[in-house]
């Protein structure tokens, strides 16, 4: 199915289909705009606010012209007060509307965290169903060029720890649009963590409307010896480092996780009973992350599959730095999970 | 003597002066040297902004705290940061003031008073507030100055931590650098009334706006505020109100992305805070136009050698990655 692959840019994608054969390739971040519209076309409910969101950069494309289109009114810049701001939203949300936050980074999320956590993610629980917060909260992960350690978080496990939130993560342009739609469409605050290095991404984006469903993660590839589970940019690692792996007679199950919180834990056991051995591949750091998850997951649901002990592929234990020599040694990629699997496999 | 600058000291004008002249043409070789991609990290650049770090430090001690944003090369020279360790910073290497961790937007300077910039817009206040506690509960005589944009000033934090400044009579200058705009956001998208200053009073505190561009004034008004301060009278905010030249980030101007106008910076450049001061002090014979080139001539060998430093300097190691995540308990 065409809209499994995706493909770094759009030369890539246009040499994979020289015809175009009834196959619309979109980048990410055209994705998500194309989602955006759609649903502020469709849903007079829906509008977008967060900072900048209105102007020529538009989130790096991402609300690109929505001002023009929707006008200000449903376009809002904010001021930088990400804690208020999301209260705002989710009031929002409360009283009938269907905002979408955007957030230039991750790392802006730690300041409307009573927001989110407190508030957002309790407002059904505690008040017995009669209330909802239908919110969408975009974030965006950095990566390079010296970001540094306030610039780069994978902040995921935090949110994924709270019951009452769903957090995605669209490894494609697929997915982006088809997770934003179900997102803005579901009655509960939705986190959608975006990695700017998939912006440039191209891959096959019907028009109009369809959505992926918040709770599925999908096999990527097909194999027989080891299970990946990759989330996010790390999808796209995974995929390359399969396709080595093939040369060298291992034969690799790439699942992607798309949604982190609920976890799709079925998918995960299942490719596990089959190949007996578990990779996780995670864009966040190790300890309490999203990889601790999937291997819970695995050891719980096919114990007895178990070949060997399942490999957390993460970030090193420290905050990113900033100097490229270290940057460079910060990133697993391919090589280190190409390396952790062929030294699992010839381990047995 | 021209009037404006009556009761400043000749040598605090030469300060303030060389001062604002380091800062200017440390950003300007990085505009020089960005292009050949060994500085690999974000900048945010301060050229047109220089009155403000200069006219604020000139009223300094070292041990004087100062708190910074991402923003910060300006506010690290004027307390007395030494070139070569920011710029082996900004190439990534072992001997940059933060190890080459932080770059651009993570400076540090204990010696001098600079306790780390934060790129989180609004994090350093309450810490600068907390420093002002410190020295408060050890009765030092000490001031902290935090230095903060307009965009800052929209976070709640600042409005909690003036509070809690002005409530307990802290020795610390609140310094709005109001550039008019967070990124792309004009101060008028994000704030009613743009007058900063004026919320001083809601908390029973002074605010002060000065030309950001005047380093007299600016020099003048945190005079006061610091005196103020290190007599046990509590916090002021001062407004500065001055204009970034380049865009947000990066050593290129931006009217172009069609983020701000050309006119717009064209007026600014007019008002250049160097050059007016220079006139100023030339006119009152105060530096001579010699005499500023030949500072202008040593400030160059300076950077010059301060690159060659950063340049030669050694990436950390590989070992590093993993130290000072936590500090030693030894
Ligand atoms: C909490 C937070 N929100 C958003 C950002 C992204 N950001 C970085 S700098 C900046 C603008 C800050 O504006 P201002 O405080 O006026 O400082 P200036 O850049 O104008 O010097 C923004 C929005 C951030 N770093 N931190
Ligand atoms: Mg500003």
């Amino acid at each position: 199915m065409p809209w499994t692959r995706t493909y770094r840019n759009r030369d890539e994608f246009e040499r994979a289909f020289p015809q175009n054969a009834g196959v619309r390739g979109l980048a990410y971040r055209d994705a998500i705009l194309e989602a955006t519209v759609e649903l502020m076309e469709e849903d007079s409910r829906v509008f977008v606010m967060g900072q900048g969101v209105d102007d020529a950069g538009g989130v790096f494309g991402t609300t690109k012209g929505l001002h023009e289109r929707f006008g200000k009114g449903r376009c809002i810049d904010t001021a930088l007060a990400e804690n208020g701001i999301t209260g705002i939203a989710a009031g929002a949300a409360l009283c009938g509307m269907r905002p979408i936050l955007a957030h230039m980074r991750v790392d802006f999320i730690p300041l409307s965290l009573d927001q989110i956590i407190n508030h957002a993610a309790k407002w059904s629980y505690m008040f017995g169903g009669r209330a909802s917060v239908p919110l969408t909260i975009r974030a965006i992960i950095g990566r390079g060029w010296g970001s540094a350690a306030q610039h780069s978080q994978s902040l995921q496990s935090i949110l994924a720890n709270i019951p009452g939130l769903k957090v995605v993560m669209p490894a494609t342009p697929y997915d982006a649009k088809g997770l934003l739609r179900a997102a803005v469409k579901d009655n509960n605050p939705v986190i959608i963590i975006e990695h700017r290095w998939l912006y440039d991404h191209t891959g096959h984006v019907p028009e109009g409307p369809y959505t992926v469903p918040i709770g599925k993660a999908v096999v990527r590839r097909a194999g027989k010896d080891v299970t990946i589970a990759a989330l996010s940019y790390m999808v796209y690692e995974a995929l390359l480092a399969a396709e080595e792996l093939k040369g060298r007679g291992i034969e690799c199950e790439v699942i992607d996780l798309r949604t982190i919180k609920p976890m799709d834990t079925g998918l995960i056991t299942e490719s596990v009973k089959k190949t007996g051995r578990l990779v996780s591949v995670d864009t966040g750091w190790r300890e309490c992350g999203i990889g601790a998850e999937v291997v819970a997951s695995a050891v719980e649901g096919a114990f007895g599959s178990l070949k060997a002990a399942p490999v957390r592929i993460s970030l090193p234990e420290a905050p990113t730095p900033a100097s490229p020599a270290l940057e460079a040694l910060y990133y697993p990629g391919k090589k280190e999970i190409v390396y952790a699997i062929e030294k699992m496999v010839r381990a047995v | 003597m021209e009037d404006l600058l009556q009761k400043i000291p000749e040598e605090t004008l030469k300060n303030i002066y060389s001062t604002m002249l380091r800062i200017r043409m440390f950003e300007e070789k990085i505009v020089e040297l960005y292009p050949e991609q060994e500085m690999r990290c974000p900048v945010h650049l301060c050229i047109g902004q220089e009155a403000v770090p200069a006219g604020v430090c000139a009223n300094l001690h070292a041990m004087d705290y100062v708190f910074s944003n991402h923003r910060g090369h300006g506010h690290c020279i004027a307390k007395g940061s030494g070139f070569k360790p920011l710029m082996a910073e900004l190439y990534g290497k072992s001997t940059g003031c933060s190890g080459g961790k932080g770059g651009s937007m993570h400076l540090i300077d204990t010696e001098n008073g600079v306790m780390g910039t934060s790129a989180i817009v609004g994090g350093g206040i309450p810490m600068g507030v907390g420093a002002a506690l410190a020295s408060s509960m050890r009765g030092e005589e000490r001031v902290t100055v935090i230095f903060f944009g307009d965009g800052a000033y929209d976070e709640g934090v600042f409005h909690e931590s003036f509070n809690f400044a002005s409530l307990k009579k802290l020795p610390v200058v609140f310094v709005c650098e109001n550039n008019f705009y967070a990124t792309n956001s004009p101060q008028s998208a994000r704030q009613p009334v743009c007058r900063i200053s004026e919320s001083a009073r809601a908390f029973n505190a002074p605010g002060v706006c000065v030309d950001g561009n005047d380093a007299a004034a600016v020099y003048r008004a945190s005079r006061e505020a610091v005196e103020r301060a290190r007599k046990g009278g509590g916090p002021t905010l001062i407004e500065a109100a001055t204009y970034r030249w380049k865009g947000h980030v990066g050593p290129e101007e931006d009217f172009e992305k069609g983020f701000r106008d050309r006119e717009e910076l064209i007026h600014w450049k007019g008002r250049c805070p160097i050059n007016a001061f220079a006139e100023r002090l030339a006119a009152s014979d105060i530096i001579s136009r010699r005499d500023m080139e030949g500072l202008a001539r040593g400030i160059e060998k300076e950077l010059d050698e301060a690159v060659a430093y950063a340049k030669k300097s050694p990436y950390p190691a590989e070992h590093d990655l993993l130290s000072d995540v936590y500090a030693d308990n030894g």
